[in-house]
């Protein structure tokens, strides 16, 4: 091999910035081809895609609503990421939250319960999310396992849980037998911020969660705990940072925030709880952490890359017959593009001398 | 009579589930012992899956159908290994990212065969052996998938330990940095041992829409390339446990649907949970019980050579 990589002593800061714009391009390119390949014209494709709901002020609304979850789930796995502990499963601890805020729901429905109702669910999903998470967090924490399998198998059961309530105990007994709870009561419903549009206070909560974590991770002890656990477990160690407390403290929040991001759908834009209450928006916001670099504000602007993803994916299979999986074929590139670009980021291509073992 | 004929039925359909698990793993069992974790099993599985039928249902050839679900998980892995080896990204995230195209690439590719369907791979029968009672029928009236992963675990398990290949296989995934002083390729060995388990990933996908399930769904993959990753972890990295823990898993997997068919009042999605419950208990026992023994040293570590 000609050619080889080489550690670069310090990062440039440009490049920090530049390298998911990199990834960005790389992915329009290949999602260039892909149109082509699928008989579609490029540019109609992409203006249907990127740039016809960024016109249109319900659509931007709709923005708001898909970017929230995936904001409020991003910024919790950006704890766990930096921290070097892989929860893959956000997907199955958003499922938790919301089934937990629903009881609440539907335990009051129908009574003349006060306007407590929606916070408590707010924090019962919370909590939901967290136990949920803490599950594969002990389990790594006691014996040792793998938190990636485990994390990602207890999406499955939490999937199927929510499957068996909505189909069984809480199905809505006036439903025509449909697998769906009843509609929740407005007092378990989130608040739309304007009169017209699905948007509603769940990015208000997002962007609490981004200065909040931002603090958190930048200028805090707990912060840096975490930021050294990542990078040098044995300096951590020396420094008396116990590596359970951290596996622990990730988890939980990053549970918590998912499972919060959980809750706010449900009592949001869903209004009721259903079998189906994700386009796997847990998955999607490992990109999310990734291409925000695990920066809550970069996070924050990754959310609504990916959601534009989601609303164009949408809005291509309605006026393109375009199979929904173009958008996972296209999430899967960007988090392709920028783990390739910030290798480039980080170490230099040498032409080298001679042959070497590669 | 008519018991043994049940018996053997449901044996036979345990050793179909378990050969879809053992192919998968057997191939991740084969990268990670060169030191690479992919995470990208589920991804090249369905993959596998997708291209597999796409092409059988087209060509009308089974054997067709099989090849291309090969050469579809072997090119995916590729990603994998561009990502992980040669760039030296994280291992974790380039595995996710896999699964995440793969997912993506395989709807669109099934997308126009959805609602249509194959006849199953034929069993092969093999004289006299086929007709014994029982065993007959699980042992030996399956079709060639079951006597490919077989043969496969064979050669994996006597390749690993006997074979020159095998050595140097296990040294860089023991230590990257010994056997690169000894100048062996360790990135070039990786990427071989990554195809290698991207063909087995396609491989099991074809045997998922080709023989198990002769149809495509888009998600039929339903998690089994995670099973199979944690399969390899249950294994602790050694070809033959491997199989027992496939076959104990096709078991659980089966027998689930059994008692969801004799209606016991047990909810069917408890069943359905089964299998990715028992995951989580096998991983937690044999994580418990051994603390990561056997795990090759240098599993997950990215190797840049600095010479």
């Amino acid at each position: 091999m000609p050619l080889r990589l080489e550690r670069q002593e310090s990062v440039p800061a440009l490049g920090l910035i530049a390298a998911p714009l990199v990834a960005l391009v790389f992915t329009l390119i290949v999602g260039a081809i892909m149109f082509v390949a699928l008989g579609h014209d490029p540019i109609r494709a992409f203006t249907i895609y990127f740039i016809e709901p960024l016109t249109d002020p319900w659509t931007l609304q709709e923005m708001v609503v898909k970017a929230c979850p995936l904001l409020l789930i991003g910024i919790g796995l950006s704890f766990c990421y930096r921290a070097n502990r892989w929860n893959i499963g956000a997907e199955g601890q958003y499922v938790a939250g919301a089934v937990a805020g629903s009881w609440l729901a539907l335990a009051t429905h129908g009574t003349d319960a006060g306007p407590w109702v929606l916070p408590a669910m707010l924090v019962l999903g919370a909590v939901g999310g967290a136990l949920w998470a803490l599950i594969p967090a002990f389990l790594r924490v006691r014996f040792g396992s793998s938190e990636i399998l485990t994390s990602l198998m207890l999406v499955y059961v939490a999937q199927l849980g929510l499957d068996y309530l909505v189909r069984g105990p809480w199905r809505d007994p006036a439903g025509f037998n449909f697998p769906q709870s009843v509609t929740f009561d407005d007092v378990a419903i989130m608040p739309l911020i304007f009169e017209d549009g699905r948007m509603h206070a769940g990015i208000i909560i997002g962007l609490v969660a981004v200065i909040a974590a931002t603090i958190v991770l930048g200028r805090t002890l707990i912060g840096y705990s975490i930021e050294l656990a990542g990078t040098a477990p044995r300096a951590a160690a020396f420094a008396g940072f116990k590596e359970s407390r951290v596996t622990y403290g990730v988890f939980a929040v990053s549970g918590a925030l998912a499972g919060l991001a959980g809750i706010i759908e449900v009592a949001g834009p869903i209004g009721q709880i259903q079998p189906s209450i994700s386009p796997g928006y847990g998955f999607t916001a490992i990109i999310a952490a990734m291409l925000g670099r695990l920066h809550p504000v970069g996070v924050l602007i990754a959310s609504f890359v990916l959601a534009l993803t989601y609303i164009g994916g949408e809005a291509a299979q309605i006026s393109m017959r375009m199979p929904f999986d173009v958008t996972r074929v296209f999430q899967g590139t960007l988090l392709i593009a920028i783990l390739a670009a910030d290798v480039l980021v980080r170490y230099r291509i040498r032409r080298v001398e001679g042959a070497s073992h590669a | 009579m008519l018991d043994v004929a049940i018996l053997g039925a449901v044996l036979a359909s345990v050793v179909a589930a378990a050969t879809t698990l053992l192919l998968a793993s057997l191939g991740e069992l084969v990268a990670e012992r060169a030191g690479t974790l992919n995470l990208g099993v589920e991804g090249m599985m369905i993959i596998g899956a997708a291209v597999g039928y796409a092409t059988a249902y087209s060509s009308g050839s089974l054997l067709l159908g099989t090849l291309a679900a090969i050469l579809a998980g072997t090119l995916l892995s590729l990603v994998f290994a561009g990502l992980a080896i040669w760039l030296a990204a994280n291992q974790v995230a380039s595995g996710l990212a896999t699964t995440i195209l793969g997912l993506g690439l395989a709807g669109l590719i099934g997308a126009p065969f959805v609602g249509t369907r194959l006849d199953a791979a034929p069993t092969l029968h093999l004289p006299v052996l086929s007709d014994l009672p029982v065993i007959g029928r699980m042992m030996f009236g399956q079709d060639a998938f079951v006597y490919a992963s077989l043969v496969l675990l064979a050669v994996v398990a006597y390749g690993l330990v006997r074979t020159r290949t095998g050595l140097v296989l296990r040294a860089v995934g023991e230590s990257h940095v010994a056997a690169h002083a000894l100048g062996h390729p360790v990135r070039k060995i990786r990427t071989l041992a990554v195809m290698f388990g991207g063909a087995c990933a396609g491989l099991a996908g074809a045997h998922l829409s080709l023989a198990y399930t002769p149809f495509w769904a888009s998600d039929m993959t339903a998690g089994r390339g995670w099973i199979a990753l944690a399969l390899v972890v249950f294994s602790a990295w050694k070809p033959m446990w491997l199989l027992a823990g496939a076959y104990l898993f096709g078991a659980v997997s089966i027998l689930q649907l059994h008692v969801q068919g004799f209606g016991l009042g047990i909810p069917s999605q408890l069943l359905s949970a089964l299998p990715y419950l028992a995951t989580i208990v096998a991983l937690v026992a044999i994580s418990a019980l051994k603390r990561g023994q056997g795990a090759p040293a240098s599993l997950g570590l990215p190797f840049v050579p600095d010479r």
